[in-house]
């Protein structure tokens, strides 16, 4: 693939930040969306809006059309086996808040074990830790490595016949760590738990295969992979699925409703209470679209080799810290010296280089890391080795500026 | 000078590395503690008020040049001083982040106007108030 051309398609990347060319290495917060993407949402508002499932006038089909046929794209984009497993949904918070609040809290009691490790996302912790005190569940994790990964031999100490539900990232979003979730799914299926996926740094950059990886359920964002914020996706096997009360309650998600009682439409409508986000789920559909045009194992095996040649140009810089393992998804995770990384983030910032600086909404992580914050490069299909130089460069200035301001 | 310089002047590099006040006092004092949910830094904050007087204040903390120096500095202006002017500091403060010119008040902020560049960097502006908010809450506190 043409990585110039592909950096082509995406106009926010052709623009001067602070005197120099935009280098956006901040893709693993939020990924730079396509032309593609954009005219698509433009063409549903100037062509096609109308809310769904009310089609008798045509727009009303046409919209219903473009808002189903966008689950149909995901289902395909994950390999689930039918579209009713593919909830739309504001993005990975709440695909998880909903397991954990229509599934977790109401199947799980004093007793049992919730099972994550200390490196989730805040989203893929509190929701659990929240349903751990209100049940009375025992909230577990699985023991890391020092490298920020975890074996399977601690997997298979960790999860008990008392475990009900385990939940981990399929990658952390601080240190790269992809996590053997098909294995790890095989362990928690053998004590009888259900397996969680929260694959908001996942489905971007790998290929996805929910039945292949057996999991129970799986959330992700769409905004990560190149199509708009404010949608995302839950999927749920059917059978787990149907025994949850719905979410939210109201318009859109009732079959018939009485004066002291409804029922609900069937899957997957039940958990999509309200106008959903048509907009947002046809921006999706087109970015799925634009991935799968590039192709998954093409867009995995280029941040591979970005990643790589990160890692080959960053380690050799005196004074820099790499946190997480050698192999790892597509972003470095680091800190320079005393430099706090927000100081560090705002002079790479004077040089037009975006990096994310802070907890990255990972606190438990980063009191085990011993550090009250870091720095964080992320790349996507746009990014190129001039990008991870211009980030060298900027890393070596940034070394310069503070040893004068600190020596002076 | 360049707006980065401007914002990491050498008084700022300073009270960062060598933070006045820092440390923790008895227990005859107020303390506050606040953070930044959004980047992590952290203070605790104490304070001693008499007769409207600060007769002592110390800081500990976590966080970036820009927010520790920006505490340094704080308890440097405020120490010694009336609860009153230090809020009236407060609130230049949050003006001198405005990017408004504060020169011609009466009050003596000392170092503290070698922050003025940081409200040309809209996202570190959190970082130098966080102080001056756990001041504010502090005399709060104390006044009750």
């Amino acid at each position: 693939m043409n990585i110039k051309e592909i950096k082509a398609q995406f106009p926010i990347l052709n623009q001067q930040i602070n005197g120099h060319p935009l280098v956006y290495l901040d893709s693993a917060a939020t990924s730079q969306k396509p032309v593609q993407v954009i005219e698509a949402i433009e063409d549903y508002y100037k062509r096609i809006n109308s809310n769904v499932h009310r089609g008798v006038h045509t727009l009303g089909t046409w919209a219903t059309d473009a808002y189903e046929g966008a689950r149909e794209k995901v289902r395909k984009f994950i390999n689930a086996k039918e579209t009713a497993e593919v909830i739309f949904t504001r993005g990975t918070t709440t695909s998880l808040n909903m397991v954990a609040t229509c599934y977790a809290r109401e199947f799980l009691q004093e007793g049992d074990e919730i099972v994550t490790t200390i490196m989730e996302h805040h989203s893929n912790f509190i929701p659990w830790q929240q349903v751990a005190k209100a049940t009375g569940a025992t909230f577990k994790f699985i023991p890391l490595q020092p490298d920020g990964t975890v074996s399977l031999v601690d997997v298979k100490k960790t999860i008990t016949d008392k475990t009900k539900l385990v939940s981990i990232a399929y990658v952390s979003n601080v240190t790269g760590t992809i996590h053997p979730i098909k294995e790890i799914a095989k362990i928690a299926h053998q004590h009888g738990a259900v397996m969680c996926v929260d694959a908001a740094q996942g489905a971007p950059h790998l290929k996805l295969d929910v039945q292949d990886l057996d999991c129970d359920f799986l959330a992700f964002s769409g905004h990560k992979m190149a199509g708009p914020t404010g949608i995302g996706v839950l999927y749920g096997k059917r059978a787990l699925l149907e025994k949850m009360a719905p979410y939210e309650f109201g318009g859109e998600m009732i079959d018939f409703v009485d004066l002291y009682d409804s029922t609900w439409k069937e899957l997957p409508w039940k958990f999509e209470g309200g106008t959903p986000i048509i907009a947002g789920a046809v921006g999706l559909g087109a970015a799925i679209d634009f991935l799968q045009d590039i192709g998954m194992d093409e867009i995995e095996r280029h941040e591979q080799q970005l990643v790589h040649y990160a890692m080959e140009k960053l380690s050799p810089l005196e004074g820099l810290t790499i946190y997480g393992p050698k192999e790892r998804s597509g972003l470095v995770t680091f800190n320079l010296s005393d430099v706090h990384p927000h100081d560090l983030a705002t002079v790479l910032d004077s040089y037009g280089i975006a990096v994310r600086a802070g907890h990255h909404c990972a606190q438990p992580l980063m009191k085990w890391l011993q550090v009250s914050a870091t720095a964080r490069a992320s790349f996507y299909i746009y990014n190129t080795e001039e990008d991870i130089d211009a980030l060298v460069k900027g890393l070596l200035k940034t070394k310069e500026y503070f040893g004068n301001v600190f020596l002076g | 000078m360049s707006s980065l310089d401007d914002l990491y002047r050498r008084v700022i590099m300073d009270h960062y590395q060598r933070p006045r006040n820092r440390g923790e006092m008895d227990q005859d004092s107020v303390t506050i503690n606040l953070n930044n949910p959004t980047c992590g830094d952290r203070i605790q904050l104490q304070l001693k008020v008499e007769d409207g007087i600060i007769k002592d204040v110390k800081f500990l903390g976590e966080g970036c040049s820009i927010s520790m120096s920006s505490a340094s500095m704080m308890t440097e202006a405020v120490k010694g001083g009336s609860v009153e002017d230090a809020l009236k500091m407060a609130d230049l403060f949050s003006r001198l982040m405005q990017g408004e010119s504060i020169e011609d008040e009466d009050l003596d902020i000392g170092d503290i106007e070698a922050l003025a560049g940081v409200s040309k960097f809209p996202a570190r502006i959190k970082c130098a108030t966080l102080a001056w908010k756990a001041l504010q809450q502090g005399v709060h506190d104390s006044a009750k």
